[in-house]
């Protein structure tokens, strides 16, 4: 039925990163981090029509201390920030993080005093997802990224390597576009 | 503008006036027209001078704003920067008021005398626009007006509908206003209150004494506009951090958005962008 | 750190501070077995302060409740709110009229159409136009309005029973719930924060198909309401967690100004719709339910027994669209050019955009047209000066925006007085002197929706 009936007399060779990716990516305890719009997306998300429960998310972590996935859903205020740092500082590692919404992600269409403009001003983000709320499809496929990445994670000495080799390429990145007018970024003096 | 028809403010204008005002003859609390001249109809002659007189009223407004397009430099080559904009004046409606209106005016005019309290001391203007009745009060008398309003057999106001700061920079002596509005479940009226304090001295009397349910209401208007309401048993931060310096809601408060990179170039956040209105 | 920091009257002993505070310890390491052996004064007082959120699968949002305990009794409960404060309403100054729909609607973001109809009633009522919109208009408002009372109440007792633990409520309710927003989606093209509701009108009509779909759902819904009632009615479980919780009499509820289905639940018939009804809601058929209980279940069966009313209402709505199609050039949005501003999309190869017959209009045919578009546009239309308040029964009570303005194109103020917010206040009235685990309950009847409370 599974795998295990295609095997080649009952024995498969892995590696330790590919098991420990894949037991990580199917079994995701969401610790969600529901605050607003977004949150009732969310749980429609895990309702019985866009089944989050499919993927081994239903149990929605009541602690922190149990949850490997913080998906931020709604606006985060700053009244607000501090207890969202808290959460993730006390989840165990390995964790990720989803920011659901454009509030979560960039500010959204709150761009004022109260609304922090973007979570990864807080917590490192994984995986935007954008929308205004995003439907429950595109949080799943989110998740399907996500979970992408986490099957593709290496570990031990390769993660620290993999985790530089990222950093890099972030700092060296070039804009998206380059300086052509008065209105660019960088053309300010 | 709208009357309302009796026992239900809505939309539909054309209300039907009070069956149980007397004309004349009764004296209605509130602004009478002068003594002397009938009410009613203005005379041909006043018809005439009505631009004028109009006109004048308005010349006597303070000046709210000068010049056109938001333009404060020399660099104004509209031809509008020496323009005058009079703030227009302050609407005053006259008794009688139309609808139920009367009924609350005189209910709370006699409740107000049998506490030895003039109504046209503690109310300093009624209107009645676009068919919602608004009573503007002097602050000292706040809390008077609310008992009366919520404990009168004939005005039974019991649901308290919040308050609502608003920030009017250009009415100088006057700028915070708190804006209150009542319900009444027996009468089915509603009713509003405005009250004023000027930014050097911006304390109003708390009604938590008489509407237990204004305690948060008052917390968050002190929160965003800093009106200190006296006699609130705990005025904090509600929504705020409970330690933001300044309130947010305030005209002078910036709206405190960042500039957006879209595209290559940076969009302002909307209280720093160009406007034409 | 010496010990007058400690207090909360700062210079005061240990001494002063014990008959203020109660019993003081001052304490530098050490074992508190040592400390409070020898203390006679402990016992049954002890009072322990228990923090419940912001965040916790168990409120509805960011809520925190800051509870004293003894042992299981809740002798003291305070909500802290403000930790979903969005200054929606200081960001709407800054913006049109018209774009003011699409931050108001996710202020009580369950109740969308709610927050945007009270703007755009208080709107409407400055402009002068209440008498002007379109009959068409008015009954698609009244449509989408009992649909999402539908919803939020549905959303309402979803997490409701989640939060009892009983999550079969909670997955029956929520795959109910999908079924109304499908028509949403259908009709407004979203499934929540729709910004429909705009100032003159609707934001477009109904599509090809959309009455069949309101009329098979309204097939279908009578068996989904019946299979939900027989889960929850008479379950026991739910009846002892609910039965006797929450209590709030009527002069309770007087006392604090609470609206909605706690009121009702008193066995006051107050409904805004029928006691000052705007949109025509007069003109509809459909009861008020109460109950008498006053406590917790009492709110859940008011809810819904609300929801089969508002099906009534929706099919009567129906039959009015379905009555009306013969009328050719039947308006959804006021015709007034100056303050109406249709949307005028079509579906092109690359998505949806202005349609090229619109653009041709006002490019080459009239110059009229392009000013208006023009100024509707960039500036907005002007409402006149002067304030308004119109309030709208919604499903969590009395909604209300105060709209004030000064003669411009961007509102001057809009404050929303959520009906979460102020019943938020009879927390402690509900849930002290009870237990711990009846907490959930009663914050769960009164069905707070934090995008409201902090706006």
């Amino acid at each position: 039925m599974g795998i295990e009936e295609k095997l080649p007399s009952g024995v498969l060779l892995t590696s330790v990163e590919k098991i420990a990716g894949w037991a990580r990516a199917r079994s995701v305890w969401p610790a969600t981090f529901g605050l607003a719009c977004c949150a009732i997306e969310l749980m429609m998300t895990g309702g019985p029509r866009h089944d989050l429960a499919r993927f081994g998310m239903e149990k929605t972590g009541s602690t922190p201390r149990e949850a490997d996935l913080m998906i931020v859903a709604g606006r985060v205020s700053q009244k607000m920030a501090p207890v969202l740092r808290q959460i993730y500082d006390q989840m165990p590692e390995p964790k990720w993080v989803i920011s659901m919404g454009v509030c979560a992600s960039s500010g959204g269409m709150f761009n004022n005093y109260a609304i922090v403009q973007g979570v990864d001003h807080i917590v490192p983000v994984d995986i935007y997802l954008p929308g205004c709320p995003p439907r429950p499809e595109m949080l799943m496929d989110s998740i399907f990224k996500l979970h992408d990445k986490i099957l593709n994670m290496k570990l031990g000495p390769d993660r620290d390597e993999e985790i530089t080799e990222l950093e890099e390429a972030r700092l060296n990145m070039l804009p998206l576009r380059v300086n052509a007018g008065i209105n660019d970024i960088g053309s300010e003096l | 503008m709208t009357t309302p028809p009796e026992g239900a403010p809505g939309g539909t204008p054309g209300g039907v006036p009070d069956s149980t005002s007397k004309p004349s003859d009764e004296k209605l609390p509130g602004k009478q027209p002068p003594a002397g001249e009938p009410a009613g109809e203005p005379t041909p002659d006043d018809q005439a001078s009505l631009p004028a007189r109009l006109g004048e009223e308005r010349l006597e407004e303070p000046v709210a704003r000068t010049g056109m397009f938001g333009v404060t430099t020399t660099g104004d080559t509209s031809g509008y920067g020496r323009l005058q904009v009079h703030r227009p004046p302050l609407p005053a409606a006259e008794p009688p008021y139309g609808g139920y209106f009367d009924a609350i005016a005189r209910g709370l005019g006699s409740a107000l005398q049998a506490d030895g309290v003039d109504f046209n001391d503690a109310i300093e203007r009624v209107t009645t626009d676009f068919g919602e009745l608004t009573f503007y009060l002097r602050r000292v008398h706040l809390v008077a007006v609310m008992d009366k309003l919520l404990h009168d057999p004939d005005l039974r106001f019991e649901i308290f509908g919040g308050v609502s700061g608003v920030h009017y920079p250009g009415d100088v002596g006057r700028e915070l206003h708190a804006v209150y509005h009542l319900a009444s479940i027996t009468h089915n009226r509603r009713v509003r209150l405005e009250v004023a304090a000027p930014d050097a001295d911006p304390h109003i009397p708390s009604v938590t004494s008489v509407y237990p349910a204004a305690n948060w209401h008052e917390r968050e208007t002190w929160d965003f506009f800093g009106i200190i309401f006296d006699g609130h048993p705990a005025l904090t931060r509600i929504e705020m951090p409970d330690d933001w310096p300044g309130h947010p809601q305030r005209k002078d408060y910036p709206l405190g958005g960042i500039p957006v990179e879209y595209r290559g170039t940076k969009v302002p956040p909307p209280d720093e962008r160009r406007s034409y209105s | 750190m010496s010990s007058t920091d400690t207090h909360a009257t700062p210079g005061a002993t240990d001494a002063e501070a014990d008959a203020t505070e109660g019993r003081v310890y001052n304490l530098a390491g050490g074992d508190w077995d040592d400390v409070v052996t020898d203390d006679t004064d402990r016992g049954f007082n002890e009072q322990i302060v228990v923090n419940m959120g912001p965040q916790h699968p168990s409120t509805h949002g960011v809520l925190r409740l800051i509870l004293t305990l003894e042992g299981e009794t809740v002798t003291d409960a305070r909500a802290s709110i403000g930790y979903l404060h969005t200054g929606i309403e200081k960001s709407m100054e800054y913006r049109t009229w018209t774009q003011g729909t699409t931050f108001i609607t996710r202020a009580d973001y369950l109740t969308p159409m709610f927050n945007e109809a009270t703007y755009c009633l208080g709107v409407e009522r400055l402009l002068g136009i209440e008498d002007r919109i379109p009959e068409r208009a008015q009954i698609i408002r009244v449509l989408m309005l009992e649909l999402n009372r539908i919803s939020s109440h549905l959303g309402g007792i979803g997490p409701f029973g989640l939060e009892l633990g009983a999550t079969t409520i909670f997955l029956q309710g929520v795959r109910f719930r999908e079924n109304v927003l499908d028509l949403f989606e259908l009709i407004t093209g979203l499934r929540m924060n729709h910004a429909f509701i705009r100032p003159g009108g609707v934001a477009q009509d109904l599509p090809a198909g959309g009455l069949e779909a309101i009329r098979d759902f309204l097939r279908k819904a009578p068996k989904w309401i019946a299979d939900l009632r027989k889960l929850i009615d008479s379950n026991a479980v739910f009846i002892a967690r609910t039965k006797g919780i929450a209590y709030l009499d009527l002069e309770g509820c007087m006392a604090l100004g609470v609206t909605g289905p706690i009121l009702r639940a008193t066995g006051l018939p107050w409904d805004l719709r029928k006691s000052q009804p705007v949109m025509g809601y007069e003109t509809y058929e459909f009861d008020v339910p109460t109950t008498d209980t006053c406590d917790t279940y009492g709110r859940y069966l008011i809810r819904m027994l609300e929801i089969e009313q508002s099906l009534r209402i929706v099919e009567q709505c129906v039959e009015r669209l379905a009555d009306r199609a013969s009328v050719a050039n039947d308006p959804w949005l006021i015709q007034d050019a100056k303050i109406g501003w249709p949307a005028r999309l079509s579906l092109g190869p690359d998505g949806m955009g202005p349609s090229p017959e619109h653009i041709a209009h006002i490019m080459g045919q009239s110059m009229e047209a392009l000013i208006h578009h023009f100024k509707l546009v960039t500036e907005g239309f002007r409402v006149p000066v002067g304030q308004a308040y119109v309030p709208v029964e919604s499903p969590k009570g009395e909604l209300g925006c105060h709209v004030v303005s000064d003669g411009g194109t961007r509102p001057y103020r809009a404050h929303l007085r959520d009906p979460s917010f102020h019943h938020m206040q009879a927390v402690s009235m509900m849930c002290e002197g009870g237990n711990l685990a009846d907490v959930i309950p009663a914050i769960a009847s009164i069905d707070p929706v934090i995008g409201g409370v902090d706006r």
